[in-house]
């Protein structure tokens, strides 16, 4: 961000207006996420429902903030770090409006898992929700201050959040196997830690996205990475068979 | 592993210097122009200056063919070589090495001539011609080289000055290439046409690249970032930054660069 103007002065009106919208929208982004995290908490499927219905005021945020991206191409023919806003802000409305439909989605399990018991591995849920909220809160906070070592910081945090989803999973594995019967709740609940997660990854790429507009460059080192899910196989304690 | 090698070899090749600036400093009488400039200017590329009115790059321009000799109480100081050589050694005839290095100004300027003697002259005082035919042979060649020979063949004993404004201008490359030369130095060379004649000038410029080297001083930044390859920003005489075009328009590292180039007080 240079700190003198612009010679034509609505270009800086037109920057500053792209740069609140994005602020707006990570805002409510993040409130989304807050909602579904706390409808779980509190098993409130009519927040629940309200957070579904959110969704679409983030989707028409992406489409304004497009437009005006759009706009501004056009007409201002923005270069350098102007122009390194411009296309930062086109991605970053892309990425947050992905952050509200994952929050949209667990909003949507919590009404199902609503319909059952409650089971015991809910509780790492919410830890996991807060970690990625302050992320969003962070990364906002970066993008807004062109603060490259928030950004940096939050990108390093992504790995904590892997760490505890892939806990997550094994345990929610060993609970499915103990009781059949909580397979349906489990199975959302693995779907709601990896919508979470991915909140979380993209928070990750938005911090590139943040550190690029700043510096020019995108960061240089490789990104800590803690999700092993993917390779996790859990023995099955009744059949007896070891397939590690 | 062959290939990365002549790539890389490729590189080298295009980016060799052909002029070579070296603390480049002007005076016009007392007051000075430019302040220890250095630039290479690579072969076979178009190399952009820009920069706010009154920055010394139109001097520097006029330095690499002495251009600045026919201004009195100009004084040139540095070394600047052209393919190695001094062009400042008293040996060196500047009407030769204006030949090598040719112009195209900000105004187009044809001679109140034909069309055909406007290209001529040059190759005639220069003797590169033995007769009428290879005359004519160098005339077309250069008028088709700047573009222009579809819309002039059947007129080329009208006068230059009956084209418009955008044709002219071609026939002054046209002018500048009939001598032959390597390297073309063009000052603001748009400044003065409509937006579908710049196009086609800048698509001629981008066709002459491939075997000429180009050197161009444009108000027009989106021109710079448009046709150059190597763009310089001269701020108050001297040069604030020289980089690859397309970095210096996304990620320019100097401040004053970012902003001039975004249109922000200096």
């Amino acid at each position: 961000m240079s700190k003198t103007g612009h010679i034509v002065r609505s270009f800086d009106d037109d920057l500053q207006e792209l740069r609140n919208s994005i602020v707006e929208m990570g805002g409510l982004a993040e409130a989304q996420l807050s909602n579904a995290i706390r409808a779980l908490i509190e098993r409130d499927s009519s927040l629940a429902e309200e957070t579904i219905t959110a969704d679409a005021i983030v989707d028409k945020m992406e489409q304004d903030i497009d437009a005006l991206a759009i706009r501004m191409l056009a007409l201002r023919n923005p270069v350098a770090d102007d122009l390194r806003l411009v296309i930062s802000a086109l991605k970053i409305a892309s990425l947050l409006e992905r952050v509200a439909d994952y929050a949209a989605n667990l909003a949507k399990r919590v009404i199902a898992l609503n319909m059952a018991p409650v089971i015991r591995p809910v509780s790492a849920l919410p830890r996991m929700g807060e970690l990625v909220r302050h992320m969003i809160d962070d990364i906002l906070t970066a993008f807004v201050h062109a603060d490259v070592e928030l950004a940096f910081d939050v990108w390093r945090r992504d790995q904590e959040v892997d760490f505890l989803y892939d806990s997550m999973f094994r345990e929610l594995l060993t609970y499915m196997m103990e009781d059949p019967r909580s397979i349906t709740s489990c199975t959302h609940l693995i779907f709601m830690s990896k919508n979470i997660e991915r909140i979380g990854d993209h928070m990750t790429n938005i911090a590139e996205i943040i550190i690029y507009q700043i510096t020019g460059q995108a960061p240089m080192e490789k990104r800590p990475k803690g999700d092993n899910t993917s390779i996790t196989m859990i023995n099955n304690p009744f059949s007896g068979q070891s397939k590690e | 592993m062959q290939m990365i090698a002549e790539i890389v070899n490729q590189e080298i090749q295009v980016n060799k210097a052909i002029i070579s600036a070296k603390e480049v400093s002007v005076f016009y009488r007392e007051k000075q122009a430019l302040n220890s400039v250095s630039l290479d200017i690579p072969e076979n590329q178009i190399t952009a200056l820009i920069g706010p009115s009154g920055c010394g790059k139109s001097t520097f321009l006029r330095c690499l063919n002495r251009m600045n000799d026919t201004v009195e109480g100009c004084r040139v100081e540095g070394l600047i070589t052209v393919e190695g050589q001094d062009i400042y050694a008293p040996s060196v005839d500047e009407v030769l090495l204006r030949a090598r290095v040719g112009m195209v100004f900000q105004k187009p300027n044809p001679f109140p001539k034909s069309i055909y003697e406007n290209v001529a002259y040059g190759p005639r005082i220069h003797g590169l011609a033995r007769n009428k035919d290879e005359l004519d042979d160098i005339v077309l060649t250069s008028l088709e080289k700047a573009g222009l020979l579809n819309e002039v063949r059947d007129r080329l004993n009208s006068t230059g000055t009956s084209l418009s404004g955008g044709q002219q201008q071609r026939l002054c490359i046209a002018r500048a290439l009939a001598v032959q030369p390597d390297i073309i130095l063009m000052d603001e060379p748009c400044s003065a046409l409509d937006p579908i004649a710049t196009a086609k000038v800048e698509e001629l410029i981008e066709e002459l690249r491939e075997n000429y080297t180009i050197i161009i001083v444009t108000h027009s930044m989106q021109q710079a970032a448009r046709i150059s390859q190597k763009t310089a920003f001269f701020h108050l005489g001297e040069i604030v930054e020289v980089g690859d075009t397309d970095q210096l328009f996304t990620s320019p590292k100097d401040s004053r660069t970012q902003g001039y180039i975004t249109g922000r007080f200096g």
